[in-house]
């Protein structure tokens, strides 16, 4: 049946005779072309393209730290942490041309901090967002397919972790342990893909698993672990992406939160800017030294509400059922 | 195309209509020119493949049309008025009082929260059909035991019904404002044979009875020969095939209704091979040229893949094809 | 039912699947859906054998019980294979609830099953080459390459030609017509003695669906397979099957050859099924099917026939005796009916 081949002139067409031909190319090609028609999708939404850009230029203000360091900035003067700046009597002292954004109130240089912060706030945000992700997206396909003892023990789970309040773990874990960086990430990450995210993907793998093509699967002599890897988790991902950017958004915020009093074994974070500024009294000050708050607060903002943007944008190339009618 | 109905005006009459949708592809035209008349009492099948454009002629009727359609041409007169210029307003009072539809799916068309028979009365008393609730509820009795249901089952939810209870619940429904014209979209395609029967013969009695008219869509040539007295045949949004459903099923002028007929698996009579029908409808964005059937049709020739064939008349039937099968008289039609 | 002796590709005896209805992790269910209940037939090696019924009946469990999807409650289904010489594990009756997961792989190999729905019985992100080679991968045959040469040769054989252009299309790229052959193709890419279809034309349109009904036919008496086709629809069974089991509410009532069956229908519910089928010829007037009510699911069914509710000509005796067991009317003809 040779009808219709003009609707897809865009499948990729394989000459067979040319003999061994590299399916693995072929197969990067498909991916290419589901990546541009996915990006075709996402551009249409002009949140989700300006969200991606801050995310962007967060990213470059993260590489831009080190450069900085290395060229212009003497480590004595800029560092973030052990930094002063000798040229100004009072700290914390406003804006100027040598500090963009003044200096806090122990005479640290805020644009170095906040530069710095920045790269942390970007692995801790993905670290959690990808142990979460991990987790949830196995604990979800697997809770799905077997059902019976698996799924009541692991929903449970998530039912315990959900009812315990977040923060406040993280709160009473920190001051248990020294958490640094890398333990929040995980442990956010751990309690994200026991918890929510796990119930939601869950769900989506039951609607997979009563597809006819898992049972084609299983006819054709599939086990369970290639059903679960091959056919339940990739239809799963789309989902997990989506839920990947609202992690980083919460790991985020909890990091900024869990710093703000105090509680985290990290040199320097957006969080910790804050709670500098509260503990030297300025917090109250308002509007006087705007340089302290502002800049750290804005930036949590825009980085959390950009993640979360990207996802609701991501939503739509995900779930045709979203997009506007064709006009 | 003689009517046989004591009025000269037909019920319904349907005058060159066109339908595209717009999409990303650009425009698709799911409906191209098509014209027909529908007496009183009288039942028109509308039969095809998916895709060739009866549901969308249905949705024209019912002007229940996505944000994307957009009628390019004709005029529906439903008793010498036309709808299609008519306001949302205006339209809102024709439908379902004077022209009603059976869905296909029909648990969609229930809600699952409200009991059966009170949906029917809400439809009753929004139109303003019966004075009290009470009387409302009287007609509901009426009208399930019309099709077969027992007035008892009206104040039962939805998911206590089987299927074929739902499909006349919906057919019901259709029928409670006493509509002119009934459409019926593939009502019996997801039911068992033996409720498709009974579903059949009662939508059939109750056409009869009340002498509505009725338009009934379908891609069963076995529901089509039993429910209808004419039928039109629809191929990529084009009407190719009108006549007498006996004339039309006993002798196809087209090759597409030959086709189709010849690939329907029969139980009675003598088995006979089964014919095939090479390819797959076309891609309405990209329309072949001329006859949009040349590239399946085995009776293909030049002029056919160059224009559009004029309609070729025997008696009551027609059909548009340059090479009409059993050697009709090939009169020109405007 | 042909006599045991004759070593049918397929004996099933006494198949039994019942569905628990609720009960939970730590309670008992007390209610039973008896989907199929005491089903016995024998098919041999190349027939076709047609499963008609209407939906509820069990035809599908039935179907796959005998791919081994399922596990029956109680019964046994054993195929006896004729390719000893390549599959050691196949040497020998096989019964589906003894296969040993080592043995499963060369089952599989030999039994497979066409689906119902063109639309979801392919993963929407895998391709068609992916679909279809499916079965070689998880069974660990062949090379990328001999694949490839495999699936192009399937796709051949199925009518999507040129090969190239349909190996690395995904579902939504093919029309329904096309996703069924390539569901074909996925079944017997690995060469199957067996191969139970689940009205694979049942969602199609009129022209595909013919020339889906020809290509299996086709292939069927080309490669020498067996297949049980499920439909609801006797005038598809009757171009598709030798011989035609009705199935109603888990319980086969008669089995035919296909003609026999058609001409002579000898149980009341074969009747009313054959005459609820609309004639396309207008000219023709039809009685109304002899039933009565509606149907039901078989919940904890009494122990009489399980037609006696419907049935127009129930007798007393219907009642009072359990289910009737299949007798054989005429040479090959089966029915389960004390009045038959």
């Amino acid at each position: 049946m040779g009808e219709g081949t003009s609707l897809f002139e865009d499948a990729p067409e394989i000459d067979l005779s040319r003999g061994r031909l590299d399916l693995a190319l072929v197969r990067l090609r498909m991916a290419w072309r589901t990546l541009r028609d996915g990006w075709a999708v996402f551009v249409e939404s002009r949140i989700g393209v300006l969200s991606l850009a801050i995310i962007a230029i967060f990213a470059l203000m993260a590489f831009s730290h080190p450069i900085l360091m290395a060229t212009v900035w003497t480590p004595d003067v800029y560092d973030p942490v052990t930094g002063y700046a000798f040229d100004r009597f009072e700290h914390p002292s406003p804006p100027d041309w040598r500090h963009p954004l003044g200096t806090d109130s122990l005479g640290r240089d805020i644009l170095s901090q906040l530069l710095f912060s920045t790269k942390s706030e970007f692995i801790l945000g993905i670290t959690a967002a990808l142990v979460t992700v991990g987790i949830a997206t196995t604990v979800g396909a697997v809770a799905a397919y077997y059902g019976g003892l698996v799924d009541s023990l692991l929903m449970r789970l998530a039912d315990l972790i959900i009812a315990l309040p977040g923060i406040s773990l993280l709160i009473v874990l920190s001051a248990l342990f020294n958490l640094n960086l890398f333990y929040l990430a995980l442990i956010i990450g751990v309690l994200g893909g026991f918890g929510g995210t796990a119930i939601i993907l869950k769900s989506q793998a039951l609607s997979i698993r009563v597809k006819p093509y898992i049972e084609a699967a299983r006819a054709a002599g599939g086990g369970h672990f290639h059903v679960i890897f091959v056919h339940i988790i990739p239809n799963l991902l789309p989902l997990s992406l989506l839920y990947m950017m609202f992690t980083v958004t919460g790991a985020i915020f909890a990091e900024a939160v869990l710093s703000f009093l105090g509680l985290l074994d990290i040199r320097m974070s957006w969080g910790i800017m804050i709670h500098t500024a509260n503990t030297g009294g300025y917090l109250l000050a308002g509007a006087n030294y705007w340089w302290l708050i502002v800049p750290a607060g804005a930036s949590i903002t825009l980085l959390c509400s950009a993640f979360y943007l990207v996802g609701r944008a991501l939503d739509e190339v995900v779930n045709p059922r979203l997009r506007r009618h064709d006009r | 195309m003689t009517m046989t109905t004591a009025d000269n005006q037909p019920l319904l009459k349907v005058v060159d209509l066109s339908l595209s949708y717009l999409t990303r592809q650009g425009p698709v035209p799911a409906v191209q020119s098509v014209s027909f008349e529908l007496g009183r009492g009288q039942s028109l099948g509308l039969v095809g493949e998916s895709g060739c454009g009866k549901t969308s002629v249905a949705n024209c009727l019912m002007r229940l049309l996505p944000d994307n359609g957009r009628l390019t041409s004709g005029q529906v007169l439903l008793e010498g008025q036309d709808l299609l210029p008519m306001s949302e307003e205006e339209i809102r009072r024709f439908r379902w009082r004077r022209m009603a539809m059976v869905f296909q799916a029909a648990m969609n068309a229930l809600d699952p929260v409200y009991r059966v028979g009170q949906q029917v009365v809400e439809a009753i008393e929004a139109h303003g059909i019966e004075e009290t609730t009470a009387q409302a509820r009287q007609r509901v009795a009426r009208l399930f035991r019309m099709v077969g249901l027992d007035p008892q089952l009206m104040d039962r939810y939805p998911h206590e019904f089987s299927g074929g209870m739902r499909q006349r619940a919906v057919i019901a429904m259709a029928l409670a404002c006493d509509p002119a014209v009934i459409i019926s979209d593939e009502p019996t395609t997801a039911l068992d044979v033996i409720v498709q029967d009974r579903i059949l013969r009662e939508l059939k009695g109750v056409q009869r009875e009340l002498s509505m008219g009725m338009i009934y869509i379908t891609h069963d040539i076995g529901a089509v020969a039993e429910v209808t007295d004419r039928v039109g045949v629809m191929y990529a949004g084009r009407l190719v095939e009108l006549g007498d459903t006996v004339d039309v099923l006993h002798a196809p002028m087209h090759p597409y209704t030959a086709a189709l007929m010849s690939s329907f698996p029969s139980i009675s009579g003598e088995k006979k091979a089964l014919g095939t029908l090479p390819g797959e409808p076309p891609n309405l964005v990209n329309l072949p040229t001329g006859c949009p059937f040349h590239p399946r049709c085995a009776h293909a020739t030049e002029e056919c893949r160059r224009e559009f064939p004029p309609q070729a008349q025997r008696g009551s039937q027609w059909a548009a094809c340059w090479h009409p099968l059993n050697g009709a008289q090939e009169s020109e039609q405007s | 039912m042909s006599s045991p002796d004759s070593g049918p590709l397929l004996a099933v005896d006494g198949l039994n699947k019942r569905f628990p209805i609720g009960g939970g992790l730590f309670r008992k269910p007390t209610d039973f859906i008896h989907a199929v209940d005491d089903v016995s037939f024998r098919m041999s090696a190349g027939e076709s054998l047609g499963l008609v019924g209407e939906s509820g009946c069990g035809k599908t469990t039935v179907g796959k019980l005998l791919v081994k999807l399922l596990e029956p409650t109680d019964g046994s289904i054993t195929y006896r294979f004729a390719t000893p010489a390549m599959d050691p594990h196949l040497a020998g009756p096989v019964e589906t609830s003894n296969i040993r997961s080592r043995q499963l792989g060369a089952f599989r190999r030999q039994v497979q099953m066409i689906f119902q729905d063109p639309y979801e019985s392919m993963n929407p992100r895998r391709t068609v080459y992916d679909t279809i080679a499916e079965p070689l991968v998880v069974q660990g045959i062949g090379h990328v390459q001999e694949r490839l040469d495999r699936v192009s040769e399937i796709l051949d054989l199925v009518g999507l030609t040129p090969a190239g252009t349909f190996l690395f299309r995904r579902p939504h790229e093919l029309s329904g017509g096309q996703r069924q052959r390539v569901a074909i193709a996925r079944a017997l890419v690995i060469g199957p003695s067996f191969v139970v279809a689940d009205e694979p034309t049942s969602m199609l349109d009129v022209s595909s669906r013919t020339a889906i009904m020809l290509l299996m036919q086709e292939l069927a008496e080309r490669l020498g397979i067996a297949y049980l086709y499920i439909t609801h629809d006797l005038a598809v069974a009757r171009y598709m099957c030798h011989r035609i089991a009705v199935m109603y509410l888990g319980k086969i009532v008669e089995l035919a050859d296909t003609e026999e069956l058609l001409r002579n229908p000898l149980h009341p519910y074969t009747r009313a099924l054959l005459s609820a089928v609309p004639s396309p010829d207008p000219t023709r007037r039809r009685e109304p099917p002899d039933i009565l009510g509606d149907l039901s699911l078989p919940v904890n069914p009494p122990q009489r026939c399980r037609f006696y509710d419907r049935c127009p000509l129930a007798t007393d005796l219907c009642r009072r005796e359990p289910h009737p067991p299949p007798e054989e009317k005429a040479p090959g003809h089966w029915v389960a009916c004390h009045l038959a």
